[in-house]
């Protein structure tokens, strides 16, 4: 319907007589952003409930948390070092990997359980009134909060691996905030895609799973570049994928043999905006379509 | 649009318009089975794809077919018409819940959806989700803590409040949801088939809020099967059937005429 369309209409026109403004339209980014603040209450207990409601389904509960992880480690350790033996040129090979697991699986979480932030409650979308983009926003903080005794577990075992407890490591929260910027911008972009096109999730596990092959969780990029003669470009395309980018800052902050360059700390602090500020703009543009039937 | 015309008449006699539903129209897309001889490979779904066409099987239900009035302040508009005529669809649209194909709804206000979907938690305790549906309604943790004493107490689940909601009955969470979307006074208020969950005294209960919310809300619609309830509380029904406008006018005028083609 266009503009001439509505002004023509006698019902609208009585509408605007009244001062009556139409519902469902999408509110203008700044309004949008000062709802969702309004709504922090609300964005705050949903993800602290949904993480008791989480860990009161399983007998171990949040001790998965960390186990997942953890396991997820021991079988990379088993086929990377173990079996394959690919893993001599790392210095202190297990809090390498560690950190990698963790900081991947970060990530990882925060998009997969974003992007379902729609389509899992789509009877709350539909019962009550509220900027949509709580829901992603709130899976995200769930996955901070969560995210904090991994945190713990992984400090007491890069220390146990002998790494030093240097000042550097003052820079993993920064890095983690960095990360969680990334991370949210890409779990409302599919948040909303997900909400349109319901394939998405399906297809979403296999995106992550190259992604993290990609990206040098259990093996170092560098290593590559003698394989890679001539054609540079590969290795340096595989540095500047963000995942990369924010393993590196994490192994950096907390491994002495793995420092990271100054470049990591603008390709991470660059992504970081670039994802959420395109991610929101994205996900409120489909405001007003999230719920249809 | 003559009919736009006569309603804009009309409501210049009455009161302030606080609801206008302009031409609306509403639809469903829903998967069913697929028609018998539809192509179903692979490569037939990639080009459907490509071409942006409908699966075989994708249905679109065309729930509201263009519907167009005009609510005033003060009006308790009762909706009736057979199952799967959009009674609870015009609703969530009005609502702004559901977002219309075309047409659109203008109001003063944002209106709320009294009804008994409300979804909460499951897995969470029924107290827990008297904060968590308050805090979605808008409220802050303070104003909801004001309020759950009084919300415990029309719920009438007692100690049940601490369990999760899936220890509850079917009647119990219906209660506990409509004592939590009816703790707040809203401007325009729209109750879905509220009335017919929960025992006797429930239902009584719940009667006495409504009205306390009418008197306080400028409008409220109301979606019923019990033609009762509809003509004691309101005075002016909408017929719906298949998605258009029967019948719009006073009460006792349309369910009188609704009331004769049932019966026939």
């Amino acid at each position: 319907m266009t503009i001439g369309d509505i002004e023509r209409s006698p019902a609208a026109e009585l509408a605007a007589q009244a001062g009556l403004t139409p519902i469902g339209r999408r509110p203008s980014l700044f309004a949008y952003i000062a709802s969702i603040w309004e709504r922090r209450y609300f964005l705050a207990a949903f993800a602290r409930s949904r993480l008791t409601a989480d860990n009161s389904e399983s007998r171990l509960g949040q001790l998965w948390q960390v186990l997942n992880p953890l396991l997820n480690a021991g079988v990379y350790y088993l086929i990377f070092a173990v079996v394959l033996k690919t893993t001599s040129s790392i210095d202190n090979y297990v809090p390498f990997l560690i950190t990698g697991v963790f900081i991947f699986g970060f990530t990882q979480r925060v998009i997969v359980t974003g992007s379902k932030a729609i389509t899992g409650n789509i009877g709350l979308v539909r019962a009550l009134h509220f900027p949509r983009a709580v829901l992603p926003l709130a899976t995200v903080w769930e996955e901070l909060l969560k995210t904090g005794t991994s945190l713990a577990v992984l400090s007491v075992i890069v220390l146990a691996y002998r790494e030093p407890l240097t000042w550097n490591w003052l820079q993993l929260p920064v890095v983690i905030f960095l990360q969680l910027l990334f991370s949210a911008g890409v779990a409302l972009a599919f948040a909303r895609l997900t909400a349109s096109i319901s394939d998405v999730a399906q297809f979403l596990p296999f995106a992550m799973r190259i992604w993290m092959y990609l990206s040098g969780v259990m093996y170092s990029i560098s290593a590559f570049i003698s394989r890679h003669d001539g054609q540079e470009w590969v290795v340096v395309l595989l540095q500047i994928n963000p995942a990369a980018v924010y393993i590196q800052l994490a192994r950096g902050s907390v491994m002495k043999s793995a420092p990271a360059a100054v470049t990591d700390w603008y390709l991470g602090i660059a992504w970081a905006v670039v994802a959420f500020v395109i991610g929101f703009v994205f996900f409120w543009r489909a405001e007003s379509s999230y719920g249809r039937g | 649009m003559a009919a736009a015309e006569e309603m804009t008449a009309r409501s210049a006699q009455q009161g302030t318009p606080t609801v206008v539903v302009d031409n609306l129209h509403i639809t469903y897309r829903v998967m069913g089975p697929k028609p018998a001889g539809a192509r179903t490979d692979s490569t037939s779904a990639l080009r459907r794809v490509l071409t942006r066409q409908n699966a075989p099987g994708m249905r679109e239900i065309k729930a509201i077919r263009g519907v167009t009035f005009v609510a005033n302040h003060g009006d308790a508009i009762g909706l009736i018409g057979r199952n799967g005529s959009g009674k609870s669809t015009l609703l969530r649209a009005v609502a702004g819940l559901l977002p219309p194909v075309d047409g659109v709804v203008y109001t003063n206000s944002q209106p709320s959806l009294l009804g008994v979907n409300a979804a909460l938690i499951n897995s969470l305790s029924g107290a827990q989700n008297i904060m968590l549906g308050g805090l979605a309604m808008g409220m802050t943790p303070s104003e909801v803590r004001e309020k759950y004493a009084s919300i415990v107490d029309f719920a009438g689940i007692g100690e049940f409040i601490d369990l999760p909601m899936t220890a509850y009955s079917s009647g119990m969470s219906a209660r506990l949801r409509f004592a939590i979307a009816a703790s707040v006074s809203h401007e325009v208020l729209l109750i879905d088939e509220a009335l017919a969950t929960g025992d006797a005294e429930f239902r009584r209960k719940s009667e006495t809020r409504i009205r306390e919310l009418r008197d306080e809300a400028g409008t409220v619609f109301l979606v019923s099967h019990g033609l009762g309830v509809i003509r004691e509380t309101c005075n002016r029904a909408i017929w719906l059937d298949k998605g258009l406008i029967a019948m719009d006018g006073d009460v006792d005028t349309v369910l009188d005429a609704y009331e004769e083609l049932v019966e026939r």
